[in-house]
């Protein structure tokens, strides 16, 4: 258990997070390491959402939005992926490896692709290995809680 | 505005690593607006440099991070003073002048630069600054229809264009309009050719920075006792 990989998955309400939900109604095996943190869009993830995931020591992160063309705010999903492919080259120049981060397009419908995305992300933390930023589980389990809360608040703080 | 870009995390890494207490100190004004060092990115550099200097194997390291909202002026920097006893190191988000400007105001800490400044540009697109003023001291906007031949024309000719502007691009970079096709339509549509046609001064470049540091002083607004400092 305390080496069991945290896959934290921003996760766009419209497609992936709709899709981790099929796949658990589809009763799909997929690896159990992913957290999903439910965004109203993959447009709302910037840079600092990206890095404060690293910094408390997860040791992947996916950006899973809509389908390209698909987004329901327009341009959401391909703003997250030029954000995305920018933190990549800082997590270059902090040290860390780039391929531990990696933005997904999927649909609603598609929950056999969230299963396979979590698990290609599982396959390639296997190699790469756990986060040299790790904590002790607990509190990397606390971090993870505490920055799902931190992203139910900020939504909530835009609804108003 | 004064446009700015970040540097490489590594690199600031790399100037502050022998620091144990650093402070990040972002600009709320022009590098705010050019998305380098405003809020935002100073919060996005500190959580980068905290993880390089940690993988650097330096985990006790603290980085804080604090953004004033002008970094170019003393009476906004009061804000710092009482936090800054707390820290060896200062690494502004600022342009050069915010740099310099903390390093002033602090002589006893080391204070180092997070940004490479640019230049004086303007916003061309979401995402794309352009450079549009040198600074020169001597402005003549007024004879080039507001278009600068210095900043616009990579030969900073005054009687342009020069034999290298091939269908409205410069010789230098095919990407790179010709600031003297620019400055040409524009006189036409403003109804301004024919003042071109006079051959146009050399530039007075004693205004420039090749006299060292400038300086503005307005005796009118000094205050007795006060200013100007040097």
């Amino acid at each position: 258990m305390e080496n069991q990989p945290v896959i934290l998955a921003f996760c766009c309400h419209y497609c992936a997070y709709a899709a981790a939900d099929l796949a658990g109604s589809m009763r799909l095996q997929y690896p159990a390491s992913v957290r999903a943190l439910r965004l109203p869009c993959t447009g709302k993830v910037e840079i600092d959402y990206i890095l404060a995931a690293f910094e408390r020591g997860v040791d992947a992160v996916i950006v899973a939005g809509c389908l390209e063309g698909g987004c329901h705010f327009v341009e959401g999903n391909l703003r997250a992926r030029k954000r995305v492919e920018r933190a990549k080259e800082m997590l270059e120049e902090i040290g860390l490896e780039p391929e531990r981060l990696e933005m997904f397009n999927l649909s609603s419908a598609e929950g056999t692709r969230f299963a396979e995305i979590v698990g290609d992300m599982s396959q390639r933390l296997s190699k790469l290995g756990p986060s040299p930023l790790r904590p002790d589980r607990a509190t990397l389990e606390q971090n993870v809680e505490d920055m799902s809360k931190e992203a139910s608040e900020a939504v909530a703080g835009d609804a108003k | 505005m004064i446009v700015a870009d970040r540097k490489n995390v590594a690199e600031i890494r790399d100037m502050i690593k022998n620091h144990d207490r650093v402070l990040l100190v972002g600009c709320g004004t022009c590098v705010t607006v050019c998305l380098a060092g405003g809020e935002r990115e100073t919060g996005i550099l500190g959580s980068a440099v905290r993880m390089a200097l940690k993988l650097d194997g330096n985990p006790g390291a603290v980085v804080d991070e604090c953004t004033i909202e002008r970094q170019c002026e003393d009476a906004f920097i009061d804000i710092l003073a009482t936090r800054v006893d707390d820290y060896d190191a200062i690494c502004s988000l600022g342009c050069g002048a915010g740099v310099q400007a903390l390093a002033e105001r602090f002589p006893a800490k080391p204070v180092y630069p997070g940004l490479n400044t640019q230049f004086i540009g303007i916003l061309e697109a979401q995402g794309v600054w352009t450079e549009k003023c040198t600074g020169c001291g001597s402005c003549r906007l007024g004879e080039f229809a507001g278009i600068c031949p210095i900043t616009r024309c990579a030969k900073k000719l005054f009687n342009g264009p020069c034999g290298g502007s091939r269908d409205g691009k410069c010789e230098v970079n095919a990407e790179l309009e010709c600031g003297w096709q620019l400055i040409y339509d524009r006189a036409k549509a403003v109804g301004a050719v024919e003042a071109l046609e006079a051959i146009a001064a050399p530039q007075d470049w004693s205004t420039g920075l090749d006299g060292g540091p400038r300086k503005v002083v307005r005796e009118d607004q000094c205050i007795a006792g006060l200013g100007p400092k040097a």
